[in-house]
């Protein structure tokens, strides 16, 4: 090859090596900023954006909303990590109090007919404030707030006093 | 100097006075408001005429205000033994085990004289005895069999409810078994001696005593305490239902209900046993040592086939339950929040605990029913598993891309460092 | 002209731009064989403005109080996009800087570039350390779980130990006599407010230092380049020494990365302050040593007792580390051997207390 001007209208200049050699580098730390950039960027204004979850904490729930309960009935809910019963009592209104049994611990439900909260493992009951009337359990249920906030059933701890 | 002696003698005998009344007091608190006397001599004595004070101070009666007198007569104020334990004073001497219920049951059978003590005690107690196997012998003249002393013990008598006591539910199987555990004392009998061991060895007896649960059954629970006797073959279902209710509901609508009537079969007790009833497994359902079913049903008949399917089943929903598990676990090991679904997990574990009750209908259409709702639980919760390992994956996919990015930086830099300092 | 110089230009009528960058364009760094150790003390600041940034993002979720705290860090985890990233990288940065930070002293510790004249850049930089080791004890606990309730109960309960002050010192701490809701809001106080604006603070006279006093270089080749300045060898700071700066900053990152998606910090088991205490409770690992130490103590010393008197020790060995450039001679050739000594037993204590602390049941 010809030792030409490499700046004056030499066809080669395109493909002269150092010349590509400093295209290769600008691509390459143009292109790794960008991405790297973007590997940066985008999981931050994803993270920006907030979920439509909203998080109550453990103390409060979304238990259901109304008109899912027909009065004289009941429904298992997640509280926190452990699940919750939601009734409706025959009069209409909300009670609320943990569904797992003080017992051995299995998920109580409520009865329609006998119009408490019954376990199925052992005959245990429970009356509708959560206290332990018959049966083995020996402890109440921990008893809920609710509260109606437009469509939807909140179940809140009670604080302590 | 006068003035002073006068004072010493007022201080002495203010003080004889302190100390009598305070002796006094002493006696009347420790034993009992009324004078006893027979202490005197009989808590130095050995046994069997010695009852020690301390002894005696635990019994309830004597914590009540009754004396020795209350139940053997003589005369507990006097000091001298002849006018003590005269006949002419009503002095019993030692009661015959005969006599025994009928002397508890003049006061414990008497509502208005145990009103003034405890107006909730039931008064009932000798009656029901009257019922009892216990009651029916002794009337034939039967020494061996239980008195109210047996049971409840006699000077140091405490309450069913004090943990001490010889009849707290948590101590009564151990009472009942110093006779009915004893070979020698029950020869003559036709019962067995093997209801204490067994027992021992049962879920009851593990929830009762070492778990102290209190709500669990101990010898009283099934055969009554005052009235006791077996509850007879077609009834123990009845028995068993108090707690059980699910099991019983399933077993009333059963074709094994009127089966096990009509053989005489003493229903739950068949496949549970009565005394050392375990924990029962899905072996129950199978062919081995534990299987109950084979030990009616022909191999290969219908009720066979039944059995293998609903064990099938069982083994199904129970394999579909581990499989979530697995996947969750490998899932939470890598980071990924699946507490939802290890919730629901415990759902899906309900389900397979009411088939398992259900099996008690005999109907495998309703175990079936249990079996789908637990699978569908724990098809989803698998599900939830895989999308997590699916996140999990995409997660370092991401982290790959960003890492080449890096990559790419570096090796730039690099050469850009190179070319600036050539 | 190009936009740069347009930029240059309008900065400098503004803000006497150059007179200000002119010290840094002269700025340079040694080239020798232990050269790789300045990389450090940027690795330090890059990993503490990660954390910064990553905070300031975490800030925006979470919820200081006993009742939220856990379960807001569980909501960051799972229900925030990319929430487990922020989170993780997070931590891993904490331990990372907290790592560095450790090898950054060490390093400045056996190069004896803490002699005359820049004694202060080691006491700040010595505070800046007791810093960073303060956030790592306060941010330990607010995502309230078990380990670290246990861990800060056991933490401060230890600093009551020391005479005196030490009661009073721990109920400042806990907010109380007792470790509860109101020491996560105090400790929160502590790791976002307090903490920052005294790093920050010493970050910047650190670095300021570092700046106006240049590089220092090992004494045996300071006193070889005074004899022959020939021999020097030197690269510019800015932008030879930068970029590679720059590259080490990115593999950080990358580092980081990667353990954040392949090892996500974990949530833990929400704090019961009612719960026995788990077996076995352990300090985070840069605390091992010190507790590990504490373990080993006999109950009593003499007349002393053994906890007390190993508190008191390591106050004593903490304000003498602070002070340390001032018991070394300012002549290069002269240099003290105890001092090295010292510092060769105080990474092999430091090293080997800490795992044996891990191993330790």
């Amino acid at each position: 090859m010809a030792s030409a001007d490499q700046s004056l209208g030499n066809p080669n200049k395109d493909l002269s090596p150092s010349v590509l050699r400093r295209r290769l580098v600008e691509v390459l730390l143009g292109s790794g900023f960008l991405a790297t950039a973007a590997a940066f960027v985008y999981p931050v204004l994803r993270y920006l954006i907030p979920p439509t979850t909203s998080d109550l904490g453990s103390d409060a729930v979304v238990a259901g909303r109304v008109g899912d309960l027909k009065p004289n009935s009941g429904k298992i809910f997640r509280f926190g990590s452990r699940p919750g019963l939601l009734i409706r009592t025959a009069s209409g209104e909300y009670r609320a109090m943990s569904a797992t049994c003080t017992h051995l611990s299995c998920t109580v439900q409520y009865r329609d007919d006998l119009r408490e909260v019954w376990c199925a493992c052992h005959n245990g009951k429970y009356n509708l404030d959560g206290r332990n009337v018959s049966g083995p359990p020996p402890r109440p249920l921990e008893a809920f707030d609710v509260q109606v906030r437009g469509e939807e059933i909140f179940v809140r701890r009670r604080r302590e006093s | 100097m006068a003035i002073l002696q006068n004072e010493t003698r007022r201080l002495a005998t203010a003080r004889y006075w302190v100390l009598s009344w305070l002796i006094g007091f002493a006696v009347h608190v420790s034993y009992g408001q009324a004078p006893n006397s027979c202490l005197d001599c009989h808590s130095a004595l050995p046994e069997p005429l010695g009852v020690s004070q301390e002894k005696f101070s635990q019994d309830i009666h004597a914590q009540k205000g009754l004396t020795c007198a209350s139940c053997h007569g003589g005369d507990p104020t006097s000091v001298d033994p002849d006018k003590a334990m005269s006949r002419k004073a009503g002095w019993k001497g030692k009661i015959e085990r005969k006599q025994i219920p009928q002397l508890c049951g003049s006061c414990h059978s008497d509502a208005a004289y145990i009103r003034q003590f405890n107006p909730s005690l039931r008064t009932d107690q000798l009656a029901q005895y009257h019922t009892s196997v216990h009651g029916k012998r002794w009337a034939t003249g039967d020494a061996k069999v239980a008195v109210c002393t047996d049971c409840h013990s006699v000077h140091d008598l405490k309450p069913p409810s004090d943990p001490r006591s010889t009849v707290n539910p948590v101590n009564v199987a151990n009472t009942c078994a110093r006779c009915h555990a004893d070979a020698n004392y029950m020869t003559g009998y036709s019962i067995p001696t093997d209801q204490f061991a067994k027992y021992s060895a049962s879920v009851h007896h593990d929830a009762l005593a070492v778990r102290g649960d209190m709500s669990a059954p101990t010898c009283p629970t099934c055969h009554g305490n005052h009235g006791a006797a077996p509850p007879g073959v077609d009834k123990v279902q009845n028995v068993c239902s108090t707690c059980h209710v699910f099991q019983a509901q399933m077993y009333e609508k059963s074709s094994h209900k009127d089966a096990f009537r009509a053989a005489s079969l003493p229903g739950c007790v068949v496949c549970h046993s009565n005394h050392g009833i375990v924990h029962p497994t899905d072996a129950k359902l199978g062919t081995g040592p534990e299987a109950v079913c084979m030990q009616c049903h022909t191999p290969g008949d219908v009720c066979d086939q039944a059995r293998a399917a609903l064990l099938s089943d069982l083994g199904q929903l129970d394999e579909a339950i581990d499989n979530a598990d697995r996947v969750l676990s490998v899932a939470e090991s890598s980071g990924m929040e699946v507490s939802e679904a290890r919730l629901a997990q415990n759902q899906a574990r309900d389900s397979l605990t009411k088939a398992r009750v259900t099996i008690h209908s005999f109907r495998k259409d309703l175990v079936e029913q249990d079996i789908q709702t637990g699978l569908t639980i724990a098809s989803k919760n698998l599900q939830a598993g895989q999308r997590a390992m699916v996140e999990r994956n995409y997660r370092r996919v991401g982290l790959g891309i960003s890492l080449v990015a890096i990559g790419i930086m570096l090796v730039g830099l690099r050469l850009y460092i190179k070319k600036i300092e050539s | 002209m190009s936009p740069v110089r347009n930029v240059r230009n309008w900065l400098d009528e503004r803000f006497k731009w150059d007179d200000l960058v002119a010290p840094l364009r002269k700025k340079t760094v040694p080239r020798h064989r232990l050269s790789y150790w300045y990389f450090l003390g940027g690795i330090t600041l890059f990993l503490f403005v990660i954390q910064v940034l990553t905070g300031i993002l975490l800030l925006l979720y979470y919820r200081p109080g006993a009742n939220e705290a856990f379960e807001s860090v569980q909501y960051i985890m799972t229900q925030v996009q990319f929430g487990w990233l922020i989170r993780s990288i997070h931590s891993w940065s904490a331990n990372l800087m907290i790592f560095t930070a450790f090898a950054h002293m060490f390093s400045v510790l056996f190069l004896k570039a803490y002699r005359k004249p820049r004694e202060l850049t080691w006491v700040s930089g010595v505070i800046l350390l007791f810093l960073v080791m303060g956030f790592g004890f306060s941010g330990y606990l607010l995502p309230w779980n078990t380990l670290a309730f246990f861990a800060t109960k056991v933490g401060t309960e230890i600093t009551g130990q020391v005479p005196v002050i030490g009661k009073p010192l721990m109920i400042l701490l806990r907010g109380g006599e007792e470790v509860t809701g109101a020491t996560l809001t105090r400790f929160f106080g502590f790791h976002v407010a307090v903490l920052p604006g005294l790093a920050t603070l010493l970050i910047l006279v650190h670095l300021l230092l570092v700046q106006r006093l240049g590089m220092s270089v090992p004494p045996k080749l300071e006193m070889e380049w005074g004899a022959n300045p020939s021999a020097k060898r030197e690269m510019k700071f800015f932008p030879n020494f930068a970029l590679r700066e720059l590259m080490a900053w990115y593999i950080a990152l990358g580092v980081l990365g990667a353990l954040a998606a392949i090892f996500p910090w974990n949530l833990g088991v929400k704090a019961d302050p009612f719960a026995p205490a788990p077996a076995g409770i352990k300090p985070e690992w840069y605390f091992l040593f010190m507790f590990q130490t504490l373990k080993l103590i006999p109950p009593k010393v003499w007349f002393i007792d053994g906890e007390i008197l190993g508190v008191l020790a390591f106050g004593l060995v903490g304000l003498l580390w602070v002070l340390l450039p001032f018991f070394e001679s300012d002549d290069p050739s002269r240099g003290k051997r105890w001092i090295t000594g010292l510092a060769i037993f105080a990474l092999a204590y430091v090293t080997g207390m800490s795992v044996y602390g891990h191993l330790a049941k």
